[in-house]
């Protein structure tokens, strides 16, 4: 409904009439109702895709697989104890009966067996011995909905293999450690590697992260040099994080190559003597996330407010003491969510490490700073570089792990935002 | 609904309203108000801070429902017309109706496309060099800016944003001109700039002005309307509406007089 | 003393990233003119080759930039759209519930490792893209498939830029659009934008950045080899892809491959900072306008 137009004045040459407009509203709320629909159909954009995203790995990670034996476990029982029972002295024995010598030699150099858990050499007697084969894998969707096909087709084409339903993520593939047979891998080590890893990239960039943001917000005074490392810092946390990973290589791999394989300290790691140490991984990786957590303390040491630090100047407190008693325990909340927030950064980094030299086939648990490493996202890559479909699968699983380890971590930070924010 | 009115006497009550009522969600904020707004005369309304002055002046052009859970009860009448009508779009409201704001809001465009950018929104098909020429002449700005017409908007001194911010309203059309103390933040010269501006533009608009400034509604305007918090509900409304010259010398609230007596306010 | 002491400390650790660039750029440079007093190596023929295939002595950077490029470029065709159209929606249009809503779910999209997101280039998009195209038209390691989940990737980083520097814009000149009857799609567009284009330049270069400088994408999905083309749909590696694919096999210290690594970190180092420093100018003008 429009509003009646009066006539047009003649009171002034000066007013233009009112015929010069071409007044359609109608027009124009139609156009603010289309592209009012555009920018909302691109929120849903984003949206769908998480879906997606989260579904389709889902969707591999859970599935039909078609399992054959190379050697029927049940040959394998010793005075008729099934291999499920058997303990640790059998299943060497069965192990080393059934593998080459020089094999077997490399599996003792790696990780003595008297130092394997029963259920690693189980796992190695299924993976080698055993070598149960993937011969085909069907994802989610196909399972529940084409299983009577699957069925059919598995006892066409695979009469020896055993059709099972496999959620490729399940307690025992957290438990046990990398292999090369798909159906026994685990994800242990990764896991081990991960949290070795972030362990010496806490220690190395916390304390010098925040003594930077205590530094730039309480000491500082408008120099070039303190403007320099404000504006420094700034950049740094916008440089791509494979740059880390080659300055890491440089430095901590190779010009630091004693101190990071142990060497200075005796404890060398047996099989490689080199740079391409846990803690080699661990400091790189302070060096990235370093810029985040200043950064982030920074604005949680900001937030604390002057009056409380004048209260304190006031009873002659020094600035140390101001700083120690009254702003870092109120700032603390916002630090350690900083902090949080900057280790999911560092645990889904994946190039640094590469390039800094992660391992591509340890199956043992790193057992100091220097020894090999591996993460979980390095073995996420790795599984996911490789075109069979079990190792799809495997992948499918380990990004699962990744997803709810940093999903947990996330929640605790926003927690610990939540109840604090209301501080002030 | 009455759609074109051909006749050629115009109704004296450009703005009319009917036991307007504006809330904030629950809150009442101005409650029953009855007055009118005269046409080509200056109509100020006025009172102490905090009683419901903008939120009345605004609920003219519609914008107080840019603030999500305000709503109106009541009726404002323009030109036979209920601008409450659900049927009634605020679009063509605040076009009919234009507002210039407290502190100068031109727009980071030259002082060209602040002008022009309102016509051609509405489809303007005419001289637009004309158009703006003519806006900027009619708020007296013309003579300082029509050398740098490309310059932005926000080079200009206060009073002159503030000038250029009428002009931008004038560019639509409008039959009636909202200020919402439109010197408050200028200087004393700049402030008589707009007053003699404000009995320019009379004669060809309507204009409504909000100001705390009690003298300059006894220069400027021929209608007062004093507004006030009841006292028992925190709502303010119009306690006294008459000519101007009426309200200063014989008030006949004593509120009023007290008001414009200065004993407080 | 002991204040002076704690001050010193202090003043170390905050000086300690200077060490980190300081050291990028020294390590980086040494090892790069390592690479560029090599034999094989000429600098004409690294900028002007198309060809970079180590074992014929082949170093022309021209296959990986292009790589980089059209990745990166095929990824803002997605983010800038959809983040700058989120952006509009969050800052003019959504309910405080809507943006409650939004707003996390943008920052999950943001906090997915990369590696992920491989992933899902490699086993959803590239077969998408196979069968909606046509599988001789699509290779199975293509830039199109990295760049397209990379636009995912990217599009919650211009959103929250975008939609900071909008919000920024004063109100009050909103009132003035609404004001004299502009809708709220011309108020949004034609003043509210415009108003804020520095803030959103600034945005978009971070962008930009961003996509250069990703790795696992395109390591996973874009390609395991250089190659000199325009079409998207075929395999190239990135410049960083190619760093992680060098890197991760084996590698011996100062060999010609060690130091094209470093040769190509350098130059992806100065690509991306001189971008952010760029993006940086931006945000300052912006901040000067309306603070």
């Amino acid at each position: 409904m429009k509003l009646s137009t009066p006539g047009s004045t003649q009171e002034s040459e000066l007013k233009a009439g009112l015929s010069d407009y071409n007044l359609d509203i109608l027009s124009r709320k139609r156009a603010g109702l289309i592209w009012r629909l555009i920018f909302q159909a691109s929120t849903i954009v984003g949206i769908i895709a998480l879906m997606i995203l989260i579904l389709n790995i889902i969707n591999s990670a859970y599935g039909y697989s078609a399992l054959k034996a190379k050697v029927d476990p049940d040959t394998l029982a010793v005075e008729g104890v099934p291999l499920e029972e058997q303990n640790h002295g059998q299943l060497v024995a069965v192990l080393q009966s059934h593998i080459s010598g020089p094999a077997f030699k490399k599996l003792d150099n790696e990780k003595p067996f008297s130092e394997r858990s029963e259920a690693d050499v189980r796992a190695l007697v299924i993976a080698r011995v055993v070598r149960l084969q993937v011969e085909k894998t069907w994802n989610l969707w196909d399972s529940l909905t084409k299983s009577g096909e699957i069925n059919t087709e598995v006892a066409r084409d695979y009469p020896d293999a055993e059709l099972r339903f496999t959620s490729w993520l399940n307690s025992d593939f957290i438990n046990r450690p990398q292999t090369s047979e798909p159906v026994t891998a685990g994800i242990r080590t990764a896991i081990y590697g991960s949290l070795w890893t972030i362990l010496f990239t806490v220690l190395v960039a916390f304390p010098i992260g925040v003594g930077a943001a205590i530094y730039l917000e309480e000491y500082a005074t408008d120099t070039w040099i303190n403007r320099l490392i404000q504006t420094n810092i700034n950049n740094l946390a916008g440089v791509p994080s494979i740059v880390y990973g080659i300055l890491g290589l440089a430095i901590f791999v190779r010009a630091l190559e004693p101190l990071t394989s142990g060497q200075i300290f005796g404890i060398v790691d047996p099989t490689t003597a080199n740079g391409r140490t846990v803690l080699s991984a661990g400091l790189t990786l302070g060096i990235l996330v370093l810029p985040l957590i200043i950064i982030n303390a920074q604005e949680a040491i900001r937030a604390v407010p002057v009056s409380l630090r004048r209260a304190s100047y006031g009873i002659g407190a020094t600035k140390w003491q101001t700083t120690w008693s009254h702003v870092l325990p109120n700032s603390i909340p916002g630090i350690l969510t900083g902090t949080i927030l900057a280790i999911s950064r560092a645990i889904g980094e994946t190039a640094p490490l590469v390039v800094v030299g992660a391992s591509t086939a340890i199956s043992f648990d790193p057992a100091s700073p220097f020894s090999k490493f591996t993460t979980l996202p390095i073995q996420i890559y790795q599984w996911t570089s490789r075109p069979q479909d079990e190792f799809r699968a495997l992948a499918a699983a380990a990004i699962l792990v990744l997803l709810m380890l940093l999903l947990t971590l996330n929640a605790a930070a926003i927690l610990l935002r939540n109840r604090y924010s209301g501080r002030f | 609904m009455q759609q074109n009115i051909e006749t050629t006497e115009k109704p004296e009550l450009v703005i009319e309203t009917r036991n307007l009522n504006i809330f904030y969600n629950d809150f009442r904020a101005v409650s029953n108000v009855n007055m009118s707004v005269k046409r080509h005369r200056i109509t100020a309304i006025i009172g102490p801070s905090g009683c419901g002055k903008t939120t009345l002046l605004r609920s003219f052009n519609r914008m107080n429902e840019l603030v999500p859970g305000s709503h109106a009860e009541g009726e404002v009448i323009f030109e036979g017309q209920n601008l409450y009508d659900p049927m009634v779009d605020p679009v063509e409201v605040r076009y009919r109706i234009g507002m210039v704001f407290q502190k100068a809001n031109p727009f980071p465009k030259s002082i060209y496309e602040n002008i022009a950018w309102g016509a051609r929104i509405h489809g303007y098909r005419g001289r637009m060099d004309g158009l703006v020429e003519s806006c900027l002449r009619q708020a007296a700005l013309w003579d300082e800016v029509k050398d740098k017409l490309n310059q932005s908007g926000l080079a200009l001194s206060g009073g002159q944003q503030q000038r250029l911010c009428i002009a931008r309203a004038l560019a639509v059309q409008p039959e009636v001109i909202l200020m919402d103390e439109p010197a408050s933040a200028l200087d004393p010269i700049a402030t008589l700039k707009i007053e003699e501006l404000m009995q320019e533009l009379k004669k060809n608009y309507t204009i409504v002005i909000v100001t705390h400034n009690m003298q300059q509604a006894a220069r400027v305007s021929d209608y007062t309307a004093m507004m006030m918090l009841s006292d028992a509900q925190r709502a303010g409304t119009v306690i006294e509406y008459n000519e101007t010259n009426i309200i200063f010398t014989r008030p006949q609230d004593k509120r009023t007089e007290d008001y414009v007596t200065g004993r407080f306010g | 003393m002991g204040e002076a002491i704690i001050q010193s400390l202090l003043f170390l650790s905050g000086f300690f990233s200077i060490f980190t660039t300081v050291g990028i750029v020294y390590e980086l440079g040494k090892e790069a003119l390592l690479f560029f007093q090599m034999p094989e190596i000429s600098l004409l023929e690294t900028v002007t080759s198309t060809r970079w295939q180590p074992h014929t002595g082949d170093f022309g950077i021209w296959p990986l930039v292009t790589s980089t490029l059209i990745t990166s470029a095929v990824a803002m065709l997605i983010a800038l759209p959809l983040g700058l159209a989120v952006a509009i929606y969050l800052s003019e249009y959504a309910t405080p519930r809507a943006r409650s809503l939004l707003k996390p779910i943008l920052e999950v999209l943001a906090g997915i490792p990369t590696i992920v997101y491989g992933y899902f280039a490699l086993n959803f998009m590239t077969p998408l893209l196979r069968s909606i195209l046509g599988r001789d038209v699509v290779d199975i390691y293509n830039m199109g498939s990295a760049g397209l989940v990379m636009g995912i990737l990217i599009m919650p980083l211009i959103t929250s830029m975008a939609e900071d520097a909008l919000s920024a814009v004063p109100r009050s000149l909103r009132e003035a659009a609404y004001g004299m009857g502009a809708t709220r799609l011309e108020t949004a567009l034609q003043v509210v934008l415009p108003a804020a284009l520095s803030g959103i330049s600034a945005a978009i270069i971070v962008g930009i950045s961003r996509a250069v400088g990703e790795t696992m994408i395109v390591a996973v999905a874009a390609g395991a080899g250089p190659n000199f083309t325009f079409n998207p749909f075929k395999g190239a590696e990135t410049i960083t892809g190619h760093i992680v694919r060098i890197s991760g096999g084996d590698l011996s210290y100062d060999s010609v491959d060690y130091n094209s690594i470093f040769f190509l970190g350098l130059l992806l180092f100065f690509i991306t900072l001189a971008l952010n420093i760029f993006s940086q100018r931006f945000v300052r003008r912006f901040r000067e306008v309306y603070e």
